[in-house]
């Protein structure tokens, strides 16, 4: 940006909304970050998105009531929107737009970034290939995390999307075991849910390599725009200027792409399906495409966002757009979660995008992939002779499909129901196969000959399964 | 500074009005201090709204712009193949080097190395008559790879020399007698077609490799298709399958508005990969063109007219080329954003009302030729084009635009994709235009019974579907002997034929010859049940089990 001085302004030609309209500004510049004054009310701060030599654009991110557009006193920066970065904000919490919020000094940190971040050129990416042990075996064996990865999670009004995030957070174990760190950004979710998250941090001693950002319900709506790329910003400093691997949870994005509608609307753009603009794939990917690795650094972004499903419906502009950005995505059941299943994690429709470079020889076993496959086969076999035998009856049901159906409840209770907690990858492998080894060999055609007499090898050798190495 | 220096004086979004400035349309710009590069798109009195290619933020009101007279081109020549290219045709290696990890505005990088020398053996001389098209002579771009340097489309005249030699790309290695310099590379505007001699019938079919498409939905070389689906159903994975496997002299993929680990993936597989007919890497007959989602928008748009002019490039020296994009959708949103800044009366959906005609005339510039200029040669481009449409409905603007062009739909079903049977292909909505045409070339080359297999393949999964929907009506019970046969024999097709592993290393890519094998296989199973059920064996005592097994080793077996 050029000419990047201050300019003092008295007086907005009008606002509407979130909006406030500038008439003949010198010199503006698209992103502008802009500070509205007005004696006795707290200074309000805003972004230009639109900047013009006869009217200029600015998105404020605080509450605008009160706010008289003749009276206020408007100074555009010169600058674009800009945080302190710093290994030092591990540990900290800030509001939703960068502000200490935990009653101590702000940082001084050791650089200030621009918020909007730059796409990583992708020739210098590094291809995903580290898998993370969550513990959490629906995704462990058959949605497999890697590192780098950008993995939502579904979830529905609710349903507990945070939680699986915050049993993630605890649960994930470093390949060998680096530094790592946690930045979670909380988008207009209630104080209690954000406590509860920040709560769990706390009790699983995380919290002092966490940073916070914290725009929860009750804070202004606009804001939300700014808070995940605060969050990103200084996760990419961490990972790749100080080598650390980032884990960043945000939640919930469909508050952020509320607060975008809100902002389309107030600018009587064209809207696009339901209201949301046609821009929003753009935007969130201009969110989501930060994760990865970069070649020759050592730190990496795996991201976490949650959302919750309008409805319960997945092709909703909200999850479609995700997905179609995301690497796959973990979705969860209303009806698991009724039924008392703790992830309630439907595996059908979830899917890894990524896991096929993070499983196998050397990463996590050698017969991952067919092992995984054959309980999805079995388990969609399963789910489908459920929904035959609400018709016809279970005993009008071929004998492979009642075997299916015998096969699937036991999986939702044994396998993906985690009440014991955290199971490690060989504890994971051992219950799925404990499952299989329940049925006949004819029904379980995804595993080849080799694998299965491996196994058959294996499990009667003394406890080999029981206590895996 | 005078006040006729053109200035900016408005910046939203991609978009830069720029006043006094009176350009021609499509005409590109340095916008900025940081002279980033812009492209005229509409213009009123002297007032120009120009699109940029790169990231806006920060820009300023009353920066300057320069326009530079030409409008965007291509640069054509040697050292394409194997290249990374961003929207505009800046190798993504040098911009690396320019601005870092992470992409800056600003950098200028050709298309070309400049530094590269190639060695240039011509094939006419001094005192021939040349003109647009003519093979001026040959480099050895890799091994036993033959580039051949032509007379620019448009360009003709005397021949005054020309001359064998050590050239980069811009050392001219020759000349016409009206003094017009020939070099080993020329620029093509991107959103003009190369000229052909004359648009060919195909009968011949772009062989992908895959079982589903070649034998049930075909191709023909030159022709297009388009895979629609909701996300996570398989068009990537496609359209890279096909890249690495589908038989092309040349594949140009365009990674339009997706992913950047998807791009990582191809360039870590793709150099890799041995293509089993030429015995090099498949990175060696690829170039690629990577615009992704995050990166600016109307380069975005850009992308896939430098995708298909790159193509039609490769075609010109009598190439098969093959040209994927992923996703089409992406390109139509970029249309679309730049619309709806222009505040363009919109269409459906917000669409401006002329993308049909857009993506109509894109697709019509895939096709076979006869091309321009001696000597007479043959060259054809085939599109294969992604869609992804809102909530997985094909009932959206851009899938129907593109079903007005298509040859072939390979539509893609997230049922499917959710019980995991990939290639994700309805085989209910799916269709092929081609696949009488290109029939004879499949029953020579894949087998005799081709034909007769479609037929009987599509008649059992269409009874297979007639059945079930009986079944979950009243019951498993309602069926006859037959009829479990003929549903247990489908489910053997479905797995054996339809399926196919990409990740599995001998599944991922089957020749017609396999592909008939295995759907003669399949279809010798429900005979032979048949033939047992007739002589009077109940179906409860037939077992399909070691069969089944049998073909699943036939289709995960070594031979291709
Ligand atoms: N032929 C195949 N063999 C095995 N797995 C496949 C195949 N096709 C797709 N998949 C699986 O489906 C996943 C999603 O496929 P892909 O990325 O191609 O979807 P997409 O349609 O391009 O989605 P999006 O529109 O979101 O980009 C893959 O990561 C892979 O796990
Ligand atoms: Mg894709």
């Amino acid at each position: 940006m050029t000419g990047s001085l201050e300019r003092v302004y008295r007086g907005a030609a009008a606002a509407g909304g979130p909006l406030l309209f500038l008439e003949r500004t010198r010199r503006v510049a698209l992103g502008e970050w802009v500070i509205v004054r007005m004696k006795g009310q707290a200074d309000r701060r805003g972004q230009v998105i639109d900047a013009g030599e006869h009217a200029t654009v600015v998105q404020l991110l605080d509450e605008t009531v009160g706010l008289a557009p003749d009276r206020a006193e408007i100074t555009l920066t010169g600058e674009v929107a800009t945080t302190v970065v710093g290994q030092e904000l591990l540990g900290r919490a800030f509001d939703g737009h960068g502000a200490s919020a935990d009653g101590l000094p702000a940082p001084i940190g050791e650089a200030v970034r621009t918020i909007n971040g730059a796409a990583i050129n992708p020739v210098r990416r590094a291809r995903p290939l580290d898998f993370i042990e969550t513990g959490v075996s629906a995704i462990d064996a058959m949605n497999t995390l890697v590192r780098g990865q950008k993995l939502p999670v579904f979830s529905g009004p609710g349903l507990p999307g945070l939680e699986l995030a915050a049993r993630i957070v605890e649960w994930s174990r470093a390949p060998r075991g680096e530094p790592f760190a946690v930045v979670f950004a909380a988008v207009g979710i209630t104080a209690r849910e954000s406590r509860e998250f920040v709560d769990r941090l706390r009790a699983s001693g995380a919290m002092s390599r966490t940073v916070l950002y914290l725009n929860e319900a009750a804070h202004p709506a606009v804001e939300r725009l700014l808070a995940p790329r605060l969050a990103l910003t200084c996760a990419e400093f961490l990972a790749f200027e100080r080598g650390i691997h980032v884990l960043v949870v945000i939640a919930d994005m469909t508050h952020y792409c509320e607060a975008l509608r809100e902002i389309a609307t107030a600018r009587e753009e064209i809207p696009g399906r339901r209201g949301y603009p046609g821009y929003m794939y753009t935007d969130l990917a201009s969110i989501y495409e930060r994760a990865g690795i970069i070649r020759g650094r050592a730190g990496s972004i795996t991201q976490i966002p949650i959302l919750t499903m309008p409805d319960d419906d997945m092709t909703h502009p909200i999850p479609d757009l995700t997905g179609y950005i995301t690497e796959g995505q973990i979705v969860l059941s209303r009806e698991l979660h009724r039924r008392g299943i703790s992830p309630p994690i439907d595996v059908l429709p979830s899917l890894s995008r990524l896991m096929s470079g993070g499983i196998g020889k050397g990463r996590t076993r050698a017969e991952h992939r067919e092992w995984s496959d054959q309980l999805y086969a079995t388990y969609a076999r399963g789910r489908e002779a459920r929904t035959m035998a609400a018709i016809v009856g279970a005993s009008g049901l071929p004998p492979a499909d009642q075997r299916a159906l015998k096969f699937a409840d036991a999986f939702e209770e044994n396998f993906i129901a985690q009440p014991g907690g955290r199971r490690t990858i060989d504890e994971t492998f051992a219950a799925g196969w404990s499952l299989l080894a329940q049925l006949p060999r004819d029904d379980l055609l995804r595993i080849s000959d080799a694998t299965w007499q491996a196994h058959a090898a294996l499990s009667t050798a003394p406890s080999a399964v029981a206590v895996p190495p | 500074m005078s006040d006729e220096t053109p200035r900016i004086r408005r910046v939203a979004g991609s978009l830069v009005e720029v006043s006094p400035l009176r350009a021609a349309l499509y005409e590109l710009a340095l916008v900025g201090d940081q002279k980033m590069l812009g492209e005229v798109i509409r213009q009123r009195g002297d007032l120009a709204t120009l699109q940029v290619y790169e990231e806006t933020t920060g820009l300023c009101v009353g920066e300057p712009v320069e326009v530079m007279g030409a409008t965007l081109t291509a640069q054509l020549g040697p050292g394409l193949l194997g290249s990374v290219l961003d929207g505009i045709g800046r190798p993504l290696e040098r911009v690396a080097e320019a601005t870092g990890d992470f992409i800056a505005p600003g950098a200028r990088a050709d298309t070309l190395a400049a530094d590269a020398r190639w060695h240039f053996t011509a094939t006419r001389s001094a005192g021939e008559r040349v003109s647009g098209g003519d093979v001026l002579g040959t480099i050895e771009e890799r091994p036993g790879m033959l580039h051949r340097v032509l007379v620019p489309p448009l360009v003709s005249g005397l021949l005054a020399t020309l001359t064998s030699g050590e050239f980069t790309v811009t050392d001219p290695i020759g000349a016409l007698a009206d003094g017009t310099p020939l070099f080993l590379s020329h620029r093509w505007p991107v959103r003009t077609a190369r000229p052909v001699l004359e648009r060919l019938g195909s009968s011949r079919p772009f062989v992908t490799g895959q079982r589903v498409f070649d034998l049930f939905f075909p191709v023909a070389e030159g022709g297009n298709a388009i895979v629609p689906g909701g996300f996570g159903t398989g068009k990537t994975i496609i359209e890279q399958s096909l890249a690495k496997f589908a038989e092309a002299d040349i594949v140009v993929y365009v990674g339009c508005g997706e992913r950047g680990n998807e791009m990582t993936d191809v360039l870590t597989e793709f150099p890799a990969l041995v293509d089993p007919r030429t015995g090099r890497p498949v990175m060696d007959r690829a170039v690629l063109i990577v615009n992704t989602s995050n990166m600016p928008v109307a380069a975005r748009e850009a992308s896939i007219y430098l995708g298909i002019t790159v193509a039609e490039y490769f075609r010109d020296q009598g190439n098969r080329v093959a040209l994927m994009i992923d996703s089409t959708s992406r390109w139509a949103e970029a249309l679309r954003e730049m619309a709806a800044r222009l505040q363009e009366m919109p269409g459906e959906e917000g669409y401006p009302t002329y993308l049909a005609n857009r993506l109509g005339q894109f697709f019509e510039r895939s096709g076979r030729s006869k091309l321009l200029g001696s000597p007479a040669r043959e060259g054809a481009v085939t599109i294969i084009g992604a869609i992804s449409p809102p909530g997985g409905d094909f009932s959206e603007p851009v899938t129907q635009a593109a079903l007005r062009v298509a040859g072939a739909m390979w539509a893609l079903d997230a049922q499917l994709a959710h019980q995991r049977h990939y290639p994700a292909v309805d085989w209910e909505t799916s269709f092929s235009l081609y696949a009488e045409q290109v029939a004879p070339w499949f029953t020579e080359h894949g087998g005799a019974c081709w034909t007769a297999l479609r037929q009987e393949l599509m008649a059992l999964l269409q009874k297979e579907r007639e059945l079930r929907d009986i079944a979950s009506l009243v019951g498993p019970d309602a069926l006859e002997d037959h009829d479990h046969l003929v549903i247990e024999a489908a489910a053997i097709v479905r797995e054996v034929v339809l399926r196919q592993n990409a990740y599995h290393p001998h599944d991922a890519i089957s020749s017609p010859q396999k592909t008939h094998a295995l759907a003669a296989a399949a279809l010798e199973l429900l005979h032979k049940g048949e033939a047992q059920l007739s002589a009077g064996s109940p179906f409860s005592s037939i077992d399909l089990v070691p069969a089944r097994r049998a073909l699943m080793a036939m289709r995960d077996g070594e031979t291709p």
